[in-house]
């Protein structure tokens, strides 16, 4: 089956998975940053593989000089009953990354949960506003620089 | 003098003084005007601290924000400076109304990360406490809708019932909501045989009692007028937005975790998943309470076809010790200390494990760089993905609606809020 997706994608697009690894049984396929919206509409409408569910997406920081923060896409095909890994490399210095909520509504709020966590943001989001963070908290907390206690001042506290 | 006359004179009098340019609004037509209204997060019919900021067109809804974030504590972060086993008390307090099958989705992500197989006793103990907790949840979700609706006896008549589960955990596992009771290749204690007859007991009297409670609303014309053709979300919307559970299911579409991708031992269990295509709040309502028979039907099963047998996987260096031999048996004691301080030593590699759990699939992903830390959790939580369908719900229904419409998600902010 992971055979399977594999080829089909890379019969579609030729360049546009760079790296595939299989662990435990779960493919995570890595996509270039910029196709990622044209292989999400494949993987979505194709007949045989019909990943029509996105189950999770969320940014890792893996706190590198090149490509620090990463994307992730947990898809699921309701017909296969499969579940597939995606990603892409996002770099610190430009996190732009284009948004797949236009593939699915759901990406929505996951997107906006990366955004308030990594500060990744996504071009074409209808909504990009923090979901869990004061609107004007200046960091962004799940970056492995943004200490475990927190920075004194960052959120209003009451004067004396 | 005329009675407008008067009007005009008593108006002049009263509210010469208050009247200005700010607190007067002029309308040309009443009917036109639009209302923002707030709601919560301190509401009742919220569950919890969920806030919406609603636009209204007279009583009907014209728009929804849902505002998430009252209850973050940072979870994700507190667990990448956390060891695996340090992060399993955490867990209870995400969807704290069925804390025992968030310490086994949990569990089963880390099993998974680590390659560890669990013994058959163990996996049915699990069953049992997945089962359990999905229909103590439940009954809190039924309660708590049918209170929304203005029908209180029925939470008086479901806690009752929770209150007989969550009695079992406190024997199981000597705590009756923060359980904490898994463990990385196994449990903390054996089942206990008076859980065993505890269980029976609730089940032979569930059945009867759960009929009271659907005799209760099933019939009633205010709860069924209440509820259908309310919130309704089809089909393609369920799917697209990435609903699951009892939403999902409610919606017409037949996937359960259980069932399509299965852990434990599901696939040796009997049980039938539920759907109803009609995609409103009456049949989310349905979906639960055909769920909580399936889950007494595998509650049964899981009490006979349970084996006798050990409880923790044979594996020194990465199952934590009997607490009784780490006090008298050096080996033990050093797998304990290295365990507890440095953490379990999993592979490199990156995982994900989701679960049917009462709201809909709990997953956890995980990416470890092998040290004892993950280097990244992140909790795929059901609550926070059903309530972005809450703004597709609402729209065009009336303000009333909405408690319903929030009932019939069952939410816990807990979990939406990480």
């Amino acid at each position: 089956m992971n055979q399977e997706i594999i080829q089909r994608l890379k019969a579609q697009f030729p360049d546009s998975i760079e790296e595939s690894d299989e662990f435990r049984d779960d493919l995570t396929l890595r996509v270039k940053t910029e196709d990622i919206v044209k292989v999400c509409n494949f993987l979505k409408n194709d007949h045989e593989l019909a990943f029509d569910m996105i189950v999770d997406l969320c940014g890792v920081d893996m706190y590198r000089p090149e490509g620090r923060f990463e994307v992730v896409y947990n898809l699921y095909s309701l017909k296969k009953k499969k579940y597939l890994r995606l990603k892409i490399l996002v770099d610190e210095d430009n996190p732009i990354v284009d948004t797949v909520s236009v593939v699915w509504s759901g990406a929505n709020w996951h997107e906006r949960e990366t955004y308030d966590m990594y500060g990744i943001k996504f071009k074409g989001h209808p909504d990009l506003r923090r979901m869990y963070m004061p609107e004007d908290f200046e960091y962004f907390p799940l970056r492995k620089d943004f200490p475990l206690m927190g920075i004194p001042d960052s959120l209003p506290l009451p004067r004396k | 003098m005329s009675a407008r006359t008067i009007d005009e004179t008593k108006k002049s009098q009263i509210l010469a003084a208050l009247e200005d340019q700010d607190t007067t609004v002029v309308m040309d037509d009443p009917l036109e005007n639009e209302m923002v209204l707030n709601m919560g997060p301190q509401h009742p019919a919220t569950h919890g601290v969920l806030r919406l900021l609603i636009r209204l067109d007279g009583e009907t809804v014209t728009g929804c924000v849902p505002e998430l974030g009252y209850l973050h504590r940072g979870y994700e972060k507190i667990a990448e400076n956390s060891t695996y086993h340090e992060f399993i008390p955490h867990t209870d307090r995400l969807d704290y109304l069925s804390p025992l099958s968030n310490n086994v989705a949990f569990v089963l992500a880390v099993e998974k990360l680590v390659g560890i197989e669990v013994p058959i006793r163990a996996q049915y103990i699990r069953v049992l406490c997945c089962e359990m907790a999905r229909i103590a949840s439940h009954l809190v979700a039924v309660g708590s809708m049918a209170m929304d609706v203005g029908a209180l006896t029925v939470l008086l008549w479901t806690f009752r019932e929770r209150e007989k589960v969550v009695d079992i955990y406190d024997v199981l596992c000597g705590a009756r909501f923060t359980t904490s009771y898994t463990r990385i290749g196994g449990l903390q204690q054996d089942w206990a045989p008076q859980c065993t007859i505890m269980l029976n007991r609730f089940l032979d009297e569930f059945k009867n009692d759960l009929a009271e409670v659907e005799k209760l609303l099933q019939t009633n014309r205010i709860f069924i007028d209440r509820c259908e053709n309310v919130g309704y979300l089809s089909r393609e919307d369920a799917i697209a937005l990435g609903m699951t559970g009892p939403i999902l299911r409610g919606s017409g579409v037949p996937r359960d975790l259980r069932r399509d991708n299965p852990y434990l031992v599901y696939p040796e269990l009997d049980f039938d998943v539920i759907t109803f295509a009609e995609g409103d709040a009456l049949a989310r309502f349905y979906v639960r309470m055909a769920d909580m028979r399936e889950s007494a039907k595998i509650l049964r099963q899981g009490l006979q076809k349970m084996p006798e047998g050990p409880i923790q996987a044979n594996e020194t260096k990465r199952v934590l010790p009997k607490k009784e031999r780490t006090y008298s048996r050096m080996e033990e004691l050093i797998d304990d200390f290295m365990l507890i301080n440095l953490g379990i030593d999993p592979p490199v590699g990156e995982i994900y494990q989701g679960v049917e759990s009462s709201k809909g699939e709990l997953g956890f992903y995980i990416v470890s760089d092998g040290t004892g830390n993950p280097w990244r959790l992140k909790i795929r939580s059901p609550s926070m993905v059903n309530l972005s369908a809450l703004p597709l719900m609402v729209k065009g229904g009336m303000i009333s609606d909405i408690v319903v419409v929030i009932g019939s998600i069952d939410p816990v902010m807990g979990e939406a809020d990480k």
